[in-house]
């Protein structure tokens, strides 16, 4: 059975939880939990005996550049009650030095290595994980580059077919193209 | 020189004539051994091509060696990401010479699909010098037999005086990129790779003009 918001609350005083609507077909809603309660509505989740969240197949990221938060966001089944998925969601604001969430892999092991990508790729650091480190940049990178507001490095400098997008950041970067690559631009 | 007709009657009687060049380069070109490594779905056709249905063992290319200390082949067979770069490169400095590489598929040569994301290498002849690209996502084995037939042809025109590698002052290590902050270091090597001379020497702005 996947817990009501109220059962939530019941179990997890103080806990803030809000249903997001899914947009998607799939129209799946996700719980959206507060920090500061998200380990305990997880162990929750996990040990209450009527739920049995054992398995947590997905961690990943979110960035809303605009709205100014990154969002980590957690599928969760049940293997023993053959249900689920439960999806939770957890937000930081986007700020390197402030973007922190409590760590799940105390709850479910597997999140480990998902966490590390989720810090790697978005920045996002889990408070309380064993071993945050990069897994798949190397360790001397300092970016994010799941990040919307992140900026490849400038290396179009040969482009044999720019177009579009590449075109542009081809000519920003002083690339060098084929001249029919800029015959269409001038067309245009 | 050996005269054609007398060495044609020479070979009627079992009696074989050839140059040292012949001999050695005949050698080198039926036992190329390639270095035993795999990147990316490419090297699954790479280990079809040496199994059975495609046996490369017939061009006498089967020894994958697990040390580039044996190997004369390096068969760049997949994506290489910025990470596995400076590891590709020093696996190739590590080989002796003569050593040749094959870049495999459209990530190998050029990045492929992958090419503008920020983790994927925009082909490996930006760092090591390769001998045969093979299109292809994967190509086929029989596109890994024909590189390796090709390969083979161009052994066999090479002149043993004029071979880099028994030049004192040849040049077999290559500059290892560095993992930096935002990118490796440096984006190529430009003893190695350059764009393409044509559009090279002519800048953006003049080519527009003269459109």
């Amino acid at each position: 059975m996947i817990p009501t918001s109220e059962q939530l609350c019941a179990a997890v005083p103080g806990v803030v939880i809000e249903i997001v609507p899914s947009t998607l077909a799939a129209a799946q809603p996700a719980m959206l939990v507060d920090r500061e309660h998200l380990v305990a509505v997880a162990r929750y989740l996990k040990n209450e005996p009527s739920c049995q969240f054992e398995f947590c197949s997905c961690v990943t990221g979110v960035d809303y550049l605009a709205k100014g938060f990154i969002e980590v966001v957690y599928h969760l089944y049940s293997v023993a009650l053959k249900h689920g998925p439960v999806i939770l969601k957890v937000r930081a604001p986007r700020e390197l030095d402030q973007c922190h969430v409590p760590s799940l892999t105390p709850v479910w092991r597997g999140c480990e290595f998902q966490e590390r990508e989720v810090f790697d790729l978005y920045g996002v650091k889990f408070d309380g994980h064993p071993d945050l480190r990069r897994i798949l940049m190397w360790n001397e990178f300092t970016d994010h580059p799941m990040r919307k507001d992140y900026v490849p490095p400038a290396d179009y400098e040969w482009e044999p077919t720019p177009h579009d997008e590449v075109l542009k950041r081809a000519k920003a970067d002083g690339g060098i193209m084929p001249p029919s690559a800029l015959a269409t631009e001038v067309k245009k | 020189m050996i005269d054609e007709s007398l060495k044609s009657e020479l070979q009627k009687q079992g009696v074989f004539v050839v140059s040292t060049e012949w001999l050695y380069n005949w050698g080198r070109k039926s036992s190329i051994w390639p270095l035993q490594f795999g990147l990316a779905c490419c090297a699954i056709e790479m280990i079809a091509a040496a199994a059975a249905r495609y046996d490369l063992a017939r061009f006498g290319a089967e020894v994958f060696r697990a040390t580039p200390r044996q190997a004369d082949l390096m068969i760049v067979a997949g994506t290489v990401t910025k990470k596995m770069a400076p590891q590709v490169v020093r696996l190739f400095n590590q080989m002796p010479e003569p050593k040749y590489v094959i870049a495999m598929g459209a990530c190998a040569i050029s990045g492929g699909p992958f090419k503008d994301g920020y983790n994927v290498l925009k082909g490996v002849d930006r760092y090591i010098p390769v001998d045969v690209h093979i299109p292809g996502c994967p190509p086929r084995p029989e596109a890994l037999l024909h590189a390796i037939i090709t390969l083979q042809e161009k052994i066999a025109g090479q002149h043993i005086d004029r071979t880099r590698w028994y030049d004192a002052e040849a040049k077999t290590e290559f500059p290892i990129p560095v993992c930096s902050e935002h990118d490796l270091l440096p984006a190529a090597n430009p003893e190695v790779w350059q764009p393409p001379k044509d559009y090279r020497d002519v800048t953006n702005e003049e080519s527009v003009k003269k459109l």
